[in-house]
């Protein structure tokens, strides 16, 4: 859906938020309608993008973990060669560029894994801006990596003891934060959730990835992907690769994480065991009670920890262009360990996702065929949860 | 006429404002909250507010999302909140409003809760996180059955102040300052010219009750006399609940609520 009408993804998306914020947010709107097409933004905004974070990025030929699978050739989309070592650096130095168009003098974030956080900090360190970052306490300790390189970038960190002291918890707190000081504060969130317009605009910027894709694939094919596989907790990078292709033939699969299992009880796979409800804002599918009460989720990985989704992907899926699946801890484990030993390359957790995908998928597909999949992030800041969690569970 | 309404047509009668109560259902166990609301009736209250616990309550300070957890964690659930506001309506005939948030009603299905609500003798509604735009199917469903209390804020323009006044019924909740629930800051100059604007807009047609972060008699003079039609304390109740032993509760409310009605009376 190109730019949505009422804010609205057929009957998902919205505002519901506090009438306090209902001025930011439609201020935001039109900031951004009026920005995302103005020539010198976007030139400015290109510029940070090829010379400060690195893009395009590669779309690299995994030769042998192609061949160790046996079946379509693995591309990865390398987001996470990108400046700060995640996608997340797409969004925050477009919206960070808008926040500064708009005189807002304090940036708020929320961040699960941190890499949203790290990003965050980073744009403002580079463009001039404060920053302050709300993370769920047990987040901080998880992905304390990150927590370490916002600090040294110059952002406050608050850590969120509030609820399940996760991604949740941390834009409760930070939504707290913009009601309470709304006047000054721009909040940046990190993913492609939210009251409208933030789901569109976190689409838009982040649908470089699916761009060069696109025009990748194009220039060593001649054609598009066969299939393409990404990620999805609030599901930025998803949307971002999947939007630039949803017209093309191209079979799209996003990956949530089935934690212990959808059976556990233990896990965040929203879209595969959610039902409708309205949260953080939006019209979306949610994990919660029959009354309407958020369940707590569980991840191996921070930043897929999240009971809600984007609401186009509530809309993806429900009108089937999209389908999405689920890996466990364990399968993400070994893809996790699987690609950093067959390519060399150390994914994050987020993205293991993903691979543990690619892995199931790729074998019952013909050499001829191809699978593009966003590697959304590097792993350096989870080889101590892996660590952590192979000491607790004897694997090869 | 809506219990609310009558309320406020007698209140002016007698040249009062009206004081309303919150309290948070279930904080810290039912008990305590009927004695709560027994001491919010002997000292003199005009609305009680009843808030129902959400995991994720957004609008609120520390004080509110406190109650909130605890509640959940001594097993508040809707069908015995139903009960529960049966027996406060059999207590007394006050106007009864419930403060919650969309998704709670949107999980039952609005009209289904809305009906079971007004069935145990609710009045109206507060929802901090419904936005008119997205409110078509709320209204649909309360029409004719209960009040629909939107909130405006400090920063609402007039226009939009005109449009929330149009959808809501019972009264408009005027937020006070920029935060959350609880928080104090003091009575700040641009709330008085908030409070100013919003009478002007709504044209007296309405009600408009003034809350968050009020929380002493001296609060409440101060806005009364700058054009509130009613107060609204809340956190303060909870945490004088939460500092009261479990048989003083309703003798402490009693003389608190007493000390705030005192200063609506002009």
């Amino acid at each position: 859906m190109k730019y949505p009408k009422n804010g609205r993804f057929g009957e998902f998306g919205g505002k519901y938020i506090p009438e306090t914020l209902v001025p930011a947010v439609q201020e935001l709107e039109e900031n951004y309608l009026k920005f995302k097409n103005d020539k010198s933004f976007k030139k400015e905004l290109n510029y940070y993008l090829k010379q400060y974070a690195g893009r395009p990025t590669p779309l690299y030929f995994a030769k042998n973990l192609t061949e160790k699978i046996g079946g379509a050739r693995i591309y990865l989309k390398r987001e996470d060669l990108l400046h700060g070592g995640a996608h997340k650096m797409n969004n925050t130095i477009g919206q960070v560029l808008l926040a500064k168009k708009m005189n807002k003098k304090r940036i708020i974030a929320e961040t699960g894994a941190g890499q949203h956080g790290v990003a965050t900090a980073m744009a403002c360190a580079v463009l001039g801006m404060k920053s302050e970052v709300y993370m769920g306490y047990k987040d901080t300790l998880r992905q304390k990596l990150n927590v370490f390189r916002m600090n040294m970038l110059g952002s406050k960190v608050h850590p969120v003891k509030s609820g399940s002291q996760t991604l949740k918890d941390a834009i409760n707190e930070a939504i707290r934060d913009w009601i309470t000081n709304v006047e000054n504060t721009y909040y940046l969130l990190g993913s492609a959730v939210g009251p409208h317009p933030y789901p569109v605009m976190v689409r838009d910027f982040q649908s470089v990835i699916g761009k060069e894709i696109k025009s990748q694939m194009k220039k060593i094919h001649n054609k598009t992907p066969d299939i393409v596989i990404a990620c999805v907790g609030g599901g930025s990078n998803a949307i971002g690769t999947f939007y630039p292709l949803i017209d093309t033939e191209a079979e799209l699969i996003g990956v949530e994480a089935a934690g212990k299992g959808l059976k556990s009880g233990f896990h965040s796979a929203t879209l595969s065991a959610g039902t409708k409800g309205v949260l953080h804002g939006m019209m979306t599918y949610l994990l919660q009670d029959k009354e309407g009460q958020i369940t707590e989720t569980h991840s191996i990985s921070a930043g897929l920890d999240y009971p809600g989704v984007g609401p186009e992907h509530s809309y993806l899926k429900d009108n089937k262009r999209v389908k999405y699946h689920s890996a466990t801890d364990s399968e993400v484990i070994d893809a996790f360990l699987l690609l950093t030993r067959t390519e060399g390359i150390i994914p994050a957790l987020e993205s293991a996702h993903a691979i543990a995908e690619v892995i199931k998928v790729a074998k019952r597909h013909k050499k001829s065929e191809s699978i593009v999949v966003t590697l959304s992030g590097r792993g350096d800041k989870d080889v101590e949860e892996v660590q952590n969690y192979l000491d607790k569970n004897v694997k090869d | 006429m809506s219990r609310i309404k009558e309320k406020f047509a007698e209140l002016k009668a007698k040249n009062e404002k009206a004081l309303i109560s919150y309290i948070m259902v279930g904080f810290p166990n039912e008990r305590a909250t009927l004695s709560a609301v027994k001491g919010l009736v002997k000292g003199g209250t005009d609305i009680i507010e009843l808030g129902f616990p959400f995991s994720d309550p957004l609008a609120d300070g520390p004080v509110i999302q406190n109650a909130s957890t605890v509640s959940l964690k001594n097993g508040t659930k809707i069908n015995n909140f139903f009960s529960l506001v049966k027996k406060i309506r059999k207590m007394t005939g006050l106007p009864l409003v419930l403060m919650t948030y969309t998704n709670i009603l949107y999980a039952r299905g609005y009209p289904k809760f809305i009906s079971e609500a007004k069935k145990a003798g609710i009045d109206g509604f507060i929802l901090p996180d419904m936005s008119i735009e997205e409110s078509k199917e709320y209204l649909n469903a309360a029409k004719g059955k209960i009040d629909t209390i939107f909130l405006v804020s400090p920063n609402t323009s007039k226009e939009r102040i005109r449009k929330i006044t149009q959808a809501t019924s019972g009264f408009l909740y005027m937020v006070a300052i920029y935060g959350t629930t609880g928080v104090k800051t003091g009575i700040k100059n641009y709330t008085i010219k908030a409070i100013k604007e919003v009478k002007k807009q709504t044209k007296a047609k309405i009600p408009v009750g003034v809350g968050f972060g009020v929380s002493s008699p001296a609060d409440v003079k101060k806005y009364i006399s700058v054009g509130a039609d009613a107060v609204i304390v809340g956190s303060a109740f909870l945490k004088l609940i939460e500092k009261t032993p479990q048989n003083k509760i309703e003798q402490k409310i009693t003389a608190f609520t007493k000390s705030l009605k005192k200063q609506t009376r002009i």
